[in-house]
């Protein structure tokens, strides 16, 4: 019997039947996946072995014992721990007060400051990082850094199982490879790593098991070194996904965006952007990619150099950037690309509202945007916060063809979403390019700026390097530019 | 598209039905006592009349709250607008000049909220904390620390009783006035540009600036207009006492914000409905009536209106949940 494993769990939301007589097991000493796009039920099932839903029927086990969770609680006392996609650090407190929160050492109660940091100190040295100093305040780690002491906490805690939620869509290549490092180590240690990703490469990479998932029915498992990438794609959406990139034969036209010597605040950017073509910018976390599309569209402050959009030349807020035919998507849609208390439609149609609104006529076009995005929700009414996260990047995106606009300033466009919904992106994204219209396109994903760009840029601290065409250009080629080797 | 009208629809009968489950326990309870006509339409204008100042200052804190925002001079500025009136009267001046000066002392004090809020870049709790202190030393100083008498004028009638001779208007003017300016901050609120423009930036300011919406200037029109609706409601007050009184109307805002809450907005923003404040600061009234005529003192309503606050928000909260 496996250290984990469930066995024909079934749950209903009401009428839809989230997951459907679901089996999966898990191994100490290995990292097994979780496969499946966004509403497959993979949170579902997570959510059942942290103790934060109730299946309605099936079985689970523990270490050969039936394990009922009451409570997240309950579950993380016997073993369980999840790392969600948002870390749940307390920013103020230090890396020790962090990785011991709920467990702190008292003595007549007084924290006792010494062991604690002791404790967090051994933990991170678990997992290869003896060197962080446990007294830093985590708001000064990086993201990638931040995610190392959630894990610790799971360690010091002495959790069995592992369950890390998209750990990667927010890291940089080089972060992504001291993660693995990590999961080796958990891996080593014994533990019972549970790892849901949507990058494939990730998972033959990285995992030893396989489970798909697909609208709640378990479609199978596999040993990782049995299957292809090919094959994984094909168990996840049931059809062969050929062509993840489309790349029409595009005709760069006139240039539309121009800049000279532009200073972000991180650096500095020359680049000419046409007609007809998409261009990439590629780099490491933190390089200062978002800080030059936020610099193009004014939400950033520029301290010199030239920005020409057409024939208009200057430094210009967002709504001055719209009226020029400029949008920009926001790389990250729950902070700064919606309003997710709001309606659909006004999300849509935000940029270009009449004075006065008919209300009939007003949901009546958002009806049509979303249709022709694609977007699957009740209808134009409904708040955006309740999407799916491809749905909401939808919205995002029909906000900018709504307004009608000539340049696309793309932040990470298919961060966080689904299979499906990336494939129509990146359609979306092909066509509008052989409309005419000029993309500008930041992403931490390779293999999707290679599929997509005619051109990529590599950012190193700040410094925007020359646009060369894709086909000159191989992923180390890129890597090494980025890390600046 | 059903369920979120559904929702806002669910909302207003849900306030609708517990201000009538008010009324009807208040009747019932009077009626033991032998005292009947609290279900009856002189009770009703006695409860509009009442909260005629409430009413209309909710109407400004609604978008004040939909962005986000808080205003707490509301009361002080009430007080400003009051002596205003009645230092304009004292002079000489008509009616109608004294009441404009009282909306534009409002208006103005709104305004320089706005400007404070959006250029110092300070947070609305802290600037109009200030503002209240500074708009309450500007009536005493106005008003010399004094209660400003002025001659009866027309404008004490807004809100009194009607004579027997006019009881086909039905309401007096001032609760008229409310009902209008309700309908106008509706309408703007929900099928304007500057209504929407109100929620975005309430709901996620930064996908606001993002969209090219003008934050601080919808801001500052936000501010202006709760100072404009702060004029409206002492100009009622002011009816009321027919004197300018720079020491009225001293936890005012609390009312208003309550009223506000209990309509089902968030203070966190990107939610809330003029309707459903005015049923809010109508089920303040009706219990503050309904306990005075029962004879129960002060206290005792202060501690049943907590009460309504606490258990509105935890409705909501349910609802909310349940729609999610």
């Amino acid at each position: 019997m496996a250290f984990l494993e469930l066995n024909g769990i079934t749950k209903r939301f009401g009428a839809t039947l989230a997951l459907d007589n679901v089996s999966f097991k898990v191994e100490r000493g290995s990292v097994h996946a979780l496969v499946g796009e966004n509403g497959s039920g993979k949170s579902t099932l997570m959510k059942i072995i942290a103790g934060a839903l109730d299946a309605d029927s099936g079985t689970i086990t523990l270490d050969g014992k039936p394990f009922n969770p009451k409570n997240p609680l309950d579950a993380r006392e016997s073993g369980i721990a999840m790392i969600h996609q948002e870390l749940s650090l307390c920013p103020d407190l230090n890396v020790a007060e962090n990785i011991l929160l709920g467990l702190e050492q008292s003595r007549g109660g007084f924290i006792d400051r010494k062991t604690s940091e002791h404790r967090a100190h051994e933990a991170l040295t678990q997992l290869g990082y003896p060197d962080l100093d446990v007294t830093t305040p985590v708001r000064k780690l990086p993201i990638a850094v931040r995610q190392v002491v959630e894990i610790a906490r799971a360690v010091a805690l002495g959790s069995k199982v592992v369950i890390l939620d998209e750990p990667t869509s927010s890291l940089t290549q080089a972060d992504v490879e001291r993660l693995f490092a990590v999961i080796e180590k958990l891996r080593e240690d014994g533990h019972a790593v549970i790892y849901i990703s949507h990058f494939l490469e990730e998972i033959t990479r990285i995992c030893d098991d396989l489970t798909v998932l697909r609208d709640g029915v378990y479609i199978g498992s596999a040993m990782v070194s049995q299957v292809t990438t090919d094959d994984i794609v094909t168990m996840m959406v049931g059809r062969n996904i050929q062509a993840l990139y489309p790349h029409s034969d595009r005709k760069p036209g006139e240039t539309v965006l121009e800049l000279k010597n532009l200073e972000t605040l991180k650096g500095h950017a020359t680049l000419s952007l046409h007609r007809g073509e998409v261009v990439g910018v590629a780099g490491l976390n933190g390089s200062g990619r978002s800080e030059l599309l936020r610099s193009i569209f004014g939400l950033d402050a520029v301290k010199s150099g030239q920005v020409k959009v057409g024939l208009v030349e200057g430094y210009r807020p967002p709504a001055s950037r719209w009226a020029e035919g400029v949008g920009m998507l926001s790389e990250d849609r729950k902070l700064e690309g919606l309003a997710l208390s709001m309606p659909i439609a006004d999300n849509i149609l935000l940029t270009k509202l009449p004075k006065v609104i008919a209300q009939r006529q007003h949901l009546a076009e958002g009806r049509v945007w979303m249709e022709k995005m694609g977007v699957k929700a009740q209808g134009p009414a409904q708040p955006v916060g309740e999407l799916s996260g491809g749905n909401q990047q939808k919205v995002a995106i029909g906000r900018l063809l709504h307004h009608g606009v000539d340049v696309l300033l793309l932040d990470e466009p298919t961060r966080g979403i689904d299979v499906g919904s990336k494939e129509q992106i990146y359609q979306l994204i092909d066509r509008l390019a052989m409309e005419g219209k000029a993309i500008l396109m930041v992403s931490s994903y390779l293999p999707e700026l290679q599929g997509m760009c005619d051109r990529i840029a590599v950012m190193h601290k700040g410094e925007l390097g020359e646009a060369r065409p894709t086909k000159d250009l191989s992923a180390e080629d890129i890597m090494r530019e980025a890390a600046g080797v | 598209m059903k369920r979120i009208n559904f929702g806002a629809i669910a909302n207003i009968l849900g306030l609708l039905a517990a201000w009538l489950l008010i009324i009807g326990v208040f009747a019932l309870l009077l009626k033991m006592q032998n005292k009947v006509g609290f279900f009856s339409l002189d009770n009703l204008e006695t409860i509009l009349r009442q909260s005629a100042p409430v009413c209309l200052a909710a109407l400004g804190m609604t978008l004040v709250i939909i962005t986000a925002g808080i205003d707490l001079s509301v009361g002080s500025v009430v007080a400003l607008v009051t002596v205003a009136i009645a230092w304009c009267l004292n002079k000489g001046y008509s009616p109608w000049i004294s009441l404009a000066a009282g909306l534009v002392a409002g208006a103005v004090s709104g305004f320089l909220n706005g400007l404070l809020i959006t250029r110092l870049k300070v947070g609305p709790f802290i600037v109009t904390l200030a503002t209240m202190l500074i708009a309450r030393g500007a009536a005493k100083g106005l008003a010399n620390e004094q209660k400003i008498d002025a001659p009866i004028s027309w404008l004490n009638d807004l809100l009194a009783v009607l004579p027997q001779s006019e009881k086909w208007k039905i309401f007096p003017y001032g609760v008229w006035l409310t009902f209008a300016l309700a309908i106008l901050t509706s309408w703007l609120l929900t099928r304007t540009r500057f209504g929407r423009h109100t929620v975005a930036v309430g709901s996620n300011e930064n996908a606001a600036r993002l969209c090219g919406v003008p934050v601080d200037r919808v801001k500052l029109l936000v501010y202006t207009l709760m100072g404009l609706m702060a004029g409206f409601a002492g100009l009622m007050v002011f009816a009321r006492l027919s004197v300018g009184d720079p020491t009225t109307s001293q936890g005012f805002e609390l009312s208003v914000i309550a009223a506000v809450v209990i309509g089902g907005a968030s203070l966190s923003g990107g939610s809330g409905s003029i309707l459903g404040a005015i049923l809010g600061a109508l089920i303040m009234a009706t219990i503050n009536s309904g306990c005075s005529q029962l004879g129960l003192s002060n206290w005792v309503q202060e501690i049943i209106t907590g009460i309504i606050i606490v258990v509105s928000v935890m409705l909501d909260r349910i609802r909310v949940k349940r729609a999610s």
